[in-house]
């Protein structure tokens, strides 16, 4: 209002002020760091400690990462090597390189098998991950557990394809009579599933051929970083619908349904996963008649699902609980049924809200899917306190090794967490 | 004005409701309700606040349910039976103070959502009606967004749109109007003029009485869960005949 007169408050403007550059006092490096590191004398000295602290930590690894050795063969040649200077010993990593990956029983040669399944992963999560896909690439992902199952497992095809046979024919049992009626639907469909199974059992063992295709590899012989990938995928796939199943069941009207799950909820997030872990090693086999085993990877695959769908039923609720009374209102008065309410109205908005909570329990159970180390499995961890440590030759390579485990599992879980903000960004249709 | 509307009005009967009650625990909200009307009536209910006016008009489309009495919707008996609640309801079209819009929906896919799944509408089909009831309601270049991008009027006009995908047979309205700004609240009401014009039978809770002298053809005053006073909106106003009547009106009319 610089040309307005004292008198006047009328003011009307003849000429457009052009666009400027900002003057470099208010731009550029040296404003930034004016603003953001040396604004004031604390702040000032805050800096500088802070830089002592940083250039403290990577004058002490930073030599050590890069002066490492690689193509030793055992800790020992590695001191004789380094002659007392301090630096890491890498070649544990490349000589057990196999091992930490795959375990220590897998067979070599098979190597390709999880390798191909671990590949094949990518694209059957791509469609489930980035929903702008064509829809039809999910057929990819409901056909990935079985082949994933066939190529890992080995073994006669014919027990992946009567699974996925019951699969099918428990589908259409129920798109046919969920119409109807959803319970006729639902029992319906899983009568079907069972029956084929039965069926397939007899068949199987009917029509297995004496060596087949891919060689049969026993779950105890799985290992290493693929054990702990396996057990992550599997249990936070199953536990995802379980918990939204438990978390609707709790909502339920129904007391009887209502407090079974409540019951369970609050018994589980009770009780440590690692005593649920012992009870599928130990206890769990008394339930099953002695002759028929249950696999050890099942057993733990059930528990840690059951742990985690727990912890997701309750996030979920907090997203059920977050929406306001009107939305079930307006699905209501609108004539759809509990099942299509839920699934277009009520469970896109709870699960939206729920995403950093899913996401913080899913990384959380790929963290504890190495606590199966303690029930002498040996995933990652377990093959490193294990076969690798206590071998004469790497026996007092801490450092190298749980560093490069905990590597690996940073890169995993940060993918996971960038995902999820992705996601919670592109489903951002709010505008509040 | 009130001869012409009567006019309209058939001898059919769309919603009979015979010595209804409701209670919320120990506390009766509903008392006594009898209260028939015929197709093609527009009904303005009014009352102070707490008397039960939401609480009747969701009793019709079961959002609530009640006690004692019957309530019969299109010849269809209010039961617990869910079969009968979902038939009312695809008849039945409500819009609710707060919009209830589906956030994460487009205005389109809001609008179709039922028909699709409650009515087998083809999808094409249905973003059709969708199109043609969004014009209606002139909105239609609103389509593609999302809820929370328009305005309040707009997003009242977009959930009557949305009631009128499913051809409802009757419409309850309650309090559309009162979440919004006073230049707003013009184009909710002219779009529910029209609706009125064209014959639609409407229930609607609301405090607008300009709206109600120039479409209802019956002003209901509720007070504690009891229908206190009905008449033509005419005699209403100029000749309230129940003091409790005379009193809201003054509070109402007064400033
Ligand atoms: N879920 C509920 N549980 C218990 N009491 C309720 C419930 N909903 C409403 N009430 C009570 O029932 C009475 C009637 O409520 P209602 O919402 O029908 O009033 P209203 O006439 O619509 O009022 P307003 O003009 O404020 O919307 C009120 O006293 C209210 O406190
Ligand atoms: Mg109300």
């Amino acid at each position: 209002m610089s040309d307005t007169h004292e008198h006047s408050v009328a003011f009307v403007r003849t000429t457009e002020i052009p666009q400027q550059t900002a003057p470099s006092s208010a731009a550029g490096p040296v404003k930034w760091m004016r603003d953001n590191l040396f604004a004031t004398w604390p702040n000032a000295l805050l800096t500088v400690a802070a830089f002592y602290v940083i250039y403290l930590v990577l004058s002490a690894t930073l030599p050590w990462i890069l002066g490492g050795l690689w193509t030793t063969s055992s800790l020992s040649e590695c001191r004789e090597v380094l002659q007392g200077r301090s630096a890491a010993c890498f070649s544990v990593l490349t000589e057990r390189w196999n091992q930490l990956l795959f375990g220590f029983k897998y067979p070599a040669e098979l190597y390709w098998r999880p390798t191909l399944a671990f590949l094949l992963m990518f694209i059957a999560l791509a469609p489930v991950l980035f929903f702008d896909l064509p829809r039809k690439l999910l057929i990819i992902t409901g056909l990935f557990p079985f082949a994933a199952y066939w190529l890992i497992w080995g073994g006669t095809v014919w027990i992946p394809v009567f699974a996925l046979v019951g699969f099918v024919a428990g589908y259409f049992v129920y798109a046919r009579f969920v119409a109807q009626n959803f319970a006729a639907g639902f029992f319906g469909g899983i009568v079907a599933a069972a029956v084929v199974w039965y069926i397939g059992g007899f068949a199987v063992a009917a029509l297995a051929p004496a060596t087949p295709f891919l060689e049969a590899v026993p779950s105890r012989d799985l290992g290493g970083f693929m054990l702990n990938m396996m057990l992550g995928l599997t249990c936070v796939s199953l536990s995802i619908p379980l918990g939204i199943a438990l978390a609707l069941g709790r909502q339920s009207s129904m007391p009887l349904i209502k407090w079974i799950c409540v019951i369970f909820i609050e018994f589980i997030r009770g009780v440590p996963l690692i005593t649920l872990l012992f009870v599928a090693s130990v206890m769990l086999s008394y339930f099953f008649p002695p002759d028929q085993t249950v696999d050890l990877f099942v057993r733990v695959v059930i528990m840690i699902t059951l742990f985690s769908a727990a912890y997701i039923a309750e996030v979920i609720r907090g997203g059920l609980a977050a929406l306001p009374k009107g939305q079930y209102e307006a699905a209501d008065s609108l004539g759809l049924d509990y099942a299509q309410s839920m699934r277009l109205i009520i469970l896109p908005q709870a699960l939206k809200i729920s995403i950093p909570g899913i996401v913080n329990i899913a990384v959380g159970l790929f963290k504890d899917t190495t606590l199966v180390s303690v029930i002498s499995m040996f995933d990652m961890v377990g093959m490193i306190r294990g076969p690798i440590l206590a071998s004469t030759d790497w026996n007092g390579v801490y450092w190298e090794l749980f560093g490069f485990a905990a590597l690996l599992f940073f890169v995993v879980c940060y993918g996971i967490s960038q995902y999820s903000q992705w996601l919670e960004r592109r489903l951002a249709t709010d505008h509040r | 004005m009130a001869e012409a509307a009567k006019l309209q009005v058939s001898d059919e009967i769309a919603i009979s409701i015979q010595k209804m009650n409701k209670w919320y625990g120990t506390f009766h909200v509903l008392r006594d309700i009898d209260l028939t009307v015929h197709r093609g009536e527009r009904i303005v209910i009014c009352g102070p606040s707490g008397s039960g006016k939401s609480t009747l008009i969701r009793c019709i489309n079961a959002l609530e349910e009640h006690q004692k009495g019957s309530i019969e919707v299109d010849g269809t008996l209010l039961s617990s039976d869910l079969k009968n609640i979902d038939k009312i309801r695809s008849e039945v079209g409500m819009c609710f103070q707060h919009f209830n819009l589906f956030p994460h929906l487009t205005i389109l896919e809001n609008c179709t959502l039922a028909p699709i799944w409650v009515r087998k509408t083809p999808k094409k089909e249905a973003e059709e009606i969708a199109m043609h009831f969004l014009e209606k309601v002139k909105i239609p270049d609103q389509a593609d967004k999302y809820p929370g991008q328009l305005s309040g009027g707009q997003q009242q006009r977009v959930a009557i749109a949305r009631s009128l995908c499913m051809r409802p047979r009757i419409m309850l309205f309650d309090e559309p109007t009162s979440a919004l700004d006073p230049e707003m609240i013009k184009e909710v009401l002219d779009t529910m003029i029209e609706l009125a014009e064209e014959g639609m039978t409407m229930l609607c809770v609301t405090h607008e009485m300009g709206f109600a002298r120039q479409v209802a053809n019956r002003v209901i005053f509720m007070d504690q869960g009891q229908i206190v006073e009905q008449n033509e909106p005419e005699a209403f106003f100029n000749n309230p005949q129940s003091p409790r009547t005379q009193l809201f009106l003054s509070q109402i009319l007064g400033h």
